[in-house]
């Protein structure tokens, strides 16, 4: 066993954990953390994506111990005082999930998108979702959830989503 | 679908790297940013006994000017090695490829020499690597010594680093003002190339005066494309004056045939793909 000691969604932690374990095994079996969900396994879907030292990342493929002295902040760590996150708000708004099961994922790896690039474009938020799978295929009304997040208007950037698909 | 048991140090020099490696020999696997090693782990296709993380080492990370040359830390992440404005001036092969390589969360911790010693003949790294005659700098019990890039990668998912040695930064020589482009085929968007070609050319008077490149994914290393340089020198930068050169891309390569495409198609997709890299490199279009 190894000692870590990291903060999670702003609270202190300290645990002794095997070396093999995943950071999201950690964070669901030990913390309790079940907001992060695993989808594939094998480092593709991007479902498990939480942010370390405020860049996103895979937790299905970051070893627990890698945290060690990091900060981590996963879905559960989003929303402040009751209130969602922009993000998160944006993406009940525009409805962008269908299942589910991706969001937390999606949501999390859009945060790290908007904070590199505040007005990204239709195509630079594809891009950037690129690590993140929809199996229910539910892309549109996720990158009108960023576009609304952004900013860049709800109306009018479900109009050019529209227009694309036309 | 978790690892096998292992056990597990972190570090925080490259000399006490080293000396875990000495005492535990084979056993031992190296953990850099782990966006292979970990998938590898977590399937049981490799059960080592003890991981040594370089993640505290942090004098293997970072970009530095060294005069002639561009020098990546070994342990410097994707996301900033594809940021970094060194890298963009003067070895600007390497930050288009690294632009696409994987996905944003796989760049922020992938690793710049973790990607180059995993060695695999899909990575994005080896053939710009290669093309830019990059020099790999390795420390072992006995010193640092330098490899070239075409010594470097030995076969598939091997390479010239001893197992008592670490691979501890890479050295880019300087291509200041090269026209450079990553050309890669995928069918998903994250997934490896299923060939891909790295191009870098000096042009001089709308003509080609210089060329290097790299195939990715056409033989069990990273390869060079000698013919195809050779050809471009001399030649106007249009479709045209690419078109014969990029031909002969295929030139002594052995590609794998799978379920993404047999050999020949491989080879044809060499040349398509070479034709644009060294366009789209050379500010033309075609």
């Amino acid at each position: 066993m190894v000692r870590i000691n990291l903060t999670v969604d702003g609270a202190r932690v300290a645990d002794d954990v095997e070396p093999r374990m995943l950071l999201v095994h950690y964070l669901r079996e030990k913390l309790g953390k079940t907001g992060t969900v695993v989808g594939c396994d094998t480092s593709n879907c991007g479902a498990c994506t939480v942010h370390l030292d405020g860049t996103s990342v895979k937790s299905c493929n970051v070893l627990a111990v890698q945290a060690d002295g990091g900060e981590v902040t996963t879905i559960e760590g989003l929303a402040q005082d009751g209130q969602l996150h922009p993000v998160q708000e944006a993406f009940r708004e525009c409805h962008g999930l269908q299942c589910g099961y991706c969001t937390p994922g999606m949501i999390m790896q859009s945060v790290d998108l908007l904070k590199d690039n505040p007005n990204p474009s239709e195509e630079e938020i594809r891009l950037g979702l690129e690590g993140n799978l929809c199996r229910c295929t539910g892309y549109h009304n996720i990158v009108r959830a960023v576009q609304h997040a952004a900013g860049a208007g709800g109306t009018q950037a479900a109009g050019q989503t529209e227009a694309v698909q036309a | 679908m978790i690892p096998a048991q292992f056990d597990y140090l972190a570090p925080s020099t490259v000399e006490e790297a080293l000396a875990a490696l000495a005492q535990h020999g084979d056993e031992a696997k190296i953990l850099a940013g782990g966006q292979s090693l970990l998938p590898v782990l977590r399937m049981r296709l490799n059960a080592p006994e003890m991981v040594i993380d370089l993640g505290k080492i942090t004098s293997l990370r970072g970009v530095r000017d060294d005069g002639d040359a561009i020098v990546v830390g070994a342990m410097t992440q994707h996301s900033v090695v594809g940021s970094d404005p060194l890298v963009a001036e003067h070895a600007a092969l390497v930050s288009k490829a690294v632009e696409h390589l994987a996905d944003v969360q796989i760049r922020h911790r992938g690793t710049f020499g973790g990607a180059l010693a995993h060695a695999d003949p899909a990575g994005d790294l080896g053939a710009p690597a290669l093309a830019l005659g990059a020099q790999f700098v390795i420390q072992g019990p006995g010193g640092t010594r330098t490899v070239p890039a075409e010594e470097f990668f030995v076969d598939l998912f091997e390479t010239a680093i001893g197992e008592d040695e670490i691979l501890t930064e890479v050295r880019l020589p300087k291509h200041t003002g090269w026209g450079a482009h990553y050309e890669k085929f995928v069918r998903v968007a994250h997934q490896w190339p299923i060939v891909a070609v790295a191009a870098a050319v000096r042009v001089d008077g709308g003509s080609i005066a210089e060329a290097r490149v790299g195939l990715t994914n056409m033989g069990n290393t990273p390869v060079r494309a000698h013919a195809v340089e050779q050809a471009l020198v001399g030649q106007p930068a249009t479709p045209d004056g690419v078109r014969d050169a990029a031909a002969r891309a295929a030139e002594g390569t052995n590609p794998p045939s799978d379920l993404n495409g047999d050999a020949d198609y491989r080879r044809h997709l060499a040349t398509v793909l070479t034709r644009r890299a060294v366009l789209t490199a050379a500010g033309a279009t075609g």
